[in-house]
């Protein structure tokens, strides 16, 4: 019999219940008896020396509880905000990242950086005393265009030409020599526009000590709590790990930006231990602008080496990337290990070489956002093939097709092995979708009605399922990324689930309960499972790199394989059989000689209730615990394909109809995994179109708010369409390769390449507003 | 100030700062936390509530303003057993992800809806272009509004 709520199948989301009737637990909606509020002082420039800080003033108006500056902190033993990830350069040198204190001691490197945490008996109160600190600055000259960051002012003292690293990957003679046989080479210049993540959520932090056991607990939105202990604990010296619970309850959102260990919270779980009362912070809207990493910021220059007939024969890739002013959490990582990686895409190319120059300006830190270094990677790829294939005059898909890799595993020139897919089955399922044999007639059609419409394409690939430990490891990873579970049978027959993974909208508590429903033949309803408390299960590093169904997921299927084990054991005692003779189906143990039966309850309350026991054989209680590691990444990948329709007289891209098909490998509840596709395609769409962080030349964040930042809306997108194929992960047990960053790592080139068709020349930065689009159309400069 | 005002049916009367914003009456002085707040320009949408049955974002609203009137937030619509059409709908068509802008998302939407039905897609793509949703591409929300006006 088909299990409703099993694999498989769209169950509706056990989370929604609280979430649409407003009864949602996020860290903003808890309140600690006697809490105080923290408001923090932030800098106005995007350079300078704090030559003083006078908070007398501030420390004796009304309300006012604390006031403490980066050197109290310092002084207490509180650490820098770590950077995990070490990455060498070219001449083997390790990176350098300068000293991040959580509060700025002496400099202060961006707009919006902390230098005092204020925290009163009212919110208002520490408002207002922010105001009444007296503070001295010395304002220095910010670096704060990218391209020219090498050569301007030392922002900090230890970090010569503002370089991070300069790092490379591939064979650069092989590659030379691949440019050197080409007939044709395609060349472009893009810019990788920066983004802020607004997950919709402000971050928030709620800090409380218990004197009695000198333990701390820290509710804060975080997407690995964790990890954010491992940190506050190991680099931070908050204290240590078994004195520090972290909990991240509801989470509205994080797309990358709550994976990091922030200031904030740093400063608000410390201080809670220095007054010994609870603090609470939630970031205003404005202070997520200036304080949020970002995303993205790329400055590239590829070359694709080709034969006539459109072979690839060789990649050649120069990126600057920007780092902000400090090295956030995984920041070294994102333009390296999870960008030049993927820079084969779906493509045979034999010879690949990237440089990657990374460069701190005085600017927000920069680190994963959706996607990641993928979609970077991404649009390098798909916008070179789609300009070479535009240059031979071959077809975009022909051009595509005749590079696809085809043959598994495939071990890349840029470190990964691929171990399945089938590039043209989701390329060609796309192009049936999106009616790709009409396109000229409609192009014709707008053309009558005053419009200009254009196609792109992108075959995108990513690497997740974060990560396989020993190869992280070997790259310069500070932690493993393996995952833990809990299955833990209650003696009634029903099951609590910890996972390490968290949720904070990707529906863990229905896809994990479909796991378990499905395995264990227990009803959906009676699976409970528990994420993002590090006091209730046992460890985890979270949820990014689209990892928590390919690595949490594979946990679970393993803790819940040991509980089936223990299962056959106690009933094959209890029905007087050998354990081989016991099969489990359906929630029933049977043996099949006998034709006798026993209930998954039944045996579970056998385990705590063990009068019909084997006790000389084993333990009691039917709870187990399972690591897993990944030998390898997964590797989602698919084709999408956007078709634009521009008005010349306004520049408005209008996306007329996009097409999405996707090989996640096995899908568990196929209306979560297209509801992620829709999410992603919205921001790798307000990526191309709509977003863009800017700085002005000062360094002020001139779009820090939702009236200058534009946020995608209802009406600016369009009904997409969207399907899969399937080849299975090779290596999980649930043969799953992970969605969550697909629709904005595939999404973006596929749109820009529809804009370039429609306007006929390549240089079309993004985002390709309105303005933009029109200066072009109208020839004006820009 | 003195205030006197209807919250989801029940009567409050309080006395608070002239400057308490509506949304932190709602959140702080009864404990309402259905009613998030996403921004500070009145650009988000996850606070709206209705103010005598119209949408308002409630950080943009004095509670003093709201003195006398009727106040309706998420948790006053419906609940877990009897939800209200808007909120089924949001369920059924997996019109929600992480959930916070949910409530200001739904609460626009029963008053689109009540004001404008029957509405086309287009008209629900517009209607809701003052609260945004970082989730779901908006795709789920829209199918749920149009199917949920079947049901008001």
């Amino acid at each position: 019999m088909a299990n409703e709520t099993g694999i498989g199948v769209s169950v509706k989301r056990k989370e929604d219940a609280r979430f649409i009737t407003g009864v949602g637990n996020y860290t903003d909606d808890i309140n600690e008896p006697g809490q105080l509020y923290a408001v923090f002082a932030r800098s106005p420039y995007a350079r300078a020396r704090i030559k003083n800080i006078d908070k007398q003033s501030a420390l004796s108006a009304e309300g006012v509880a604390a006031v403490f500056v980066g050197r109290e902190l310092a002084e207490d033993g509180i650490g820098d905000l770590p950077c995990g990830w070490m990455i060498h350069s070219k001449d083997g040198s390790e990176m350098i990242a300068p000293a991040h204190p959580p509060i700025a001691t002496e400099y202060l490197n961006y707009v919006g950086e902390p230098y005092a945490i204020v925290i009163g008996e009212t919110l208002q109160a520490a408002r207002d005393a922010v105001e009444l600190l007296e503070v001295d600055f010395e304002e220095l000259p910010a670096v704060v265009n990218l391209a020219a960051a090498a050569g301007e002012d030392q922002i900090h003292s230890n970090v010569p030409n503002n370089q991070a690293y300069d790092w490379e990957l591939g064979d650069k003679d092989e590659t030379d020599a691949a440019f050197a046989s080409a007939d044709h080479v395609t060349s472009i210049n893009i810019v990788n526009n920066r983004l802020i993540p607004n997950a919709m959520e402000p971050r928030a932090a709620v800090g409380k000590y218990e004197q009695a056991t000198g333990s701390y607990t820290l509710f804060t939105t975080s997407q690995n709590p964790h990890l954010e202990r491992l940190v506050l604990a190991a680099f931070v010296n908050v204290a240590p790990e078994s004195k520090l619970r972290v909990v991240a309850p509801d989470v509205g959102g994080g797309f990358g930006s709550k994976i990091f260990v922030y200031a904030e919270e740093t400063a608000v779980i410390w201080a809670a231990g220095k007054v010994k009362r609870p603090i609470k912070w939630r970031a205003e809207r404005s202070e997520s602008f200036l304080a949020d990493a970002h995303g993205r910021d790329h400055i590239t220059k590829a070359e694709l080496a080709l034969k006539s007939d459109g072979t690839f024969l060789g990649l050649r890739v120069k990126t600057v990337a920007n780092m902000g002013a400090y090295l956030s959490l995984f920041a070294s990582s994102v333009p390296t290990y999870l960008y030049g990686t993927l820079l084969a895409g779906q493509y045979k190319t034999p010879a690949i070489y990237v440089e990657v120059q990374s460069l701190y300006t005085n600017t927000a830190p920069v680190d994963a956002y959706r996607g990641a270094g993928r979609p970077e990677a991404t649009y390098v790829v798909e916008r070179i093939v789609e300009a070479a294939a535009r240059e031979l005059d071959i077809d975009p898909a022909e051009i595509r097709r005749r590079n696809f890799i085809d043959e598994f595993p495939y071990a890349t020139p840029v470190a990964l092995t691929y171990d399945i897919g089938n590039y043209e089955a989701s390329l060609s399922k796309a192009l049936e979708l999106v009616d790709y044999e009409g396109i000229e007639k409609r192009k014709s059609s707008s053309r009558s009605n005053g419009k200009i419409r254009g196609i792109g394409f992108s075959c995108y690939i990513e690497a997740c399922g974060l990560g396989p430990s020993q190869i992280a490891l070997s790259l310069g990873a500070g932690v493993g990324l393996f995952e833990s579970a809990e299955v833990r049978v209650d003696v009634t027959g029903s099951v609590s689930v910890m996972t390490g993974s968290h949720s904070h909208g990707q529906g863990h508590e229905t896809t994990f309960a479909q796991i378990i429903s499905e395995m264990l033949g227990v009803p959906f309803d009676s699976v409970e499972i528990v994420h993002g408390d590090s006091g209730r299960s046992d460890y985890g590093l979270g949820t990014y790199g689209s990892r928590s169904l390919a690595v949490g997921g594979s946990a679970i299927v393993k803790a819940a394989e040991k509980v089936i084990t223990k299962g056959k054991k106690i009933a094959a005692h209890m029905l007087e059989a050998t354990e081989d003779q016991v099969s489990f189906e359906d929630g029933v143990f049977t043996i099949k000689e006998s034709n006798q039966s026993i209930t998954f309850p039944e045996v579970a309350f056998s385990a705590y209730v063990p009068g019909n026991y084997p006790l000389d054989e084993l333990e009691p209680g039917l709870s187990e615990k399972a690591f897993y590691d990944p030998p390898n990444f997964t590797y989602p990948a698919g084709a999408h394909i956007a078709e634009v329709e521009i008005d010349p007289s306004t520049g408005v891209v209008e996306v007329v109809n996009f097409v999405a098909v996707d090989d996640f490998g096995h899908v568990i509840n196929p209306m979560i995994v297209e509801g992620q596709v829709h999410g992603g395609l919205a921001q790798g769409i307000g990526q191309a179109l709509l977003e863009h962080g800017i700085y002005d030349e000062t360094g002020q964040l001139i779009t820090g708010s939702y009236m200058d930042y534009t946020m995608p809306r209802a009406d600016d997108l369009p009904n997409f369409i969207v399907d899969t194929t399937s080849t299975p992960c090779t290596h999980n047990p649930l043969g799953v390769k992970g969605c969550g960053e697909a629709g904005a790592i595939g999404s973006t080139a596929a749109i820009m390449n529809a804009v370039t068709d429609a306007l006929d020349r390549e240089d079309v930065p993004m985002p390709a507003s309105p303005e933009t689009v029109w200066r072009i159309v109208n020839q004006q400069a820009n | 100030m003195e205030i006197k005002l209807t919250v989801n049916g029940e009567e409050q009367r309080r006395d608070v700062p002239d400057n308490t914003l509506l949304v932190e009456f709602l959140r702080s002085d009864l404990g309402l936390t259905g009613t998030h707040v996403g921004c500070d320009t009145s650009q988000c949408g996850a606070c709206t509530v209705h103010i005598n049955g119209k949408s308002v974002k409630s950080c943009t609203v004095l509670v003093g303003q709201a003195d006398g009137a009727e106040v309706t937030t998420i948790e006053g619509i419906g609940t877990v057993d009897a939800l209200h059409p808007m909120q089924e709908a949001f369920r059924e068509n997996h019109a929600l992800q992480c959930g916070f802008c949910t409530p200001g998302m739904i609460m626009s939407a029963i008053d689109l809806v009540n004001r404008n039905k029957p509405l086309s897609e287009d008209a629900v793509r517009k209607g809701l272009e003052g609260n945004i949703c970082r989730c779901t591409g908006y795709q789920n929300i829209v199918k749920a509004v149009i199917d949920a006006q079947e049901h008001m």
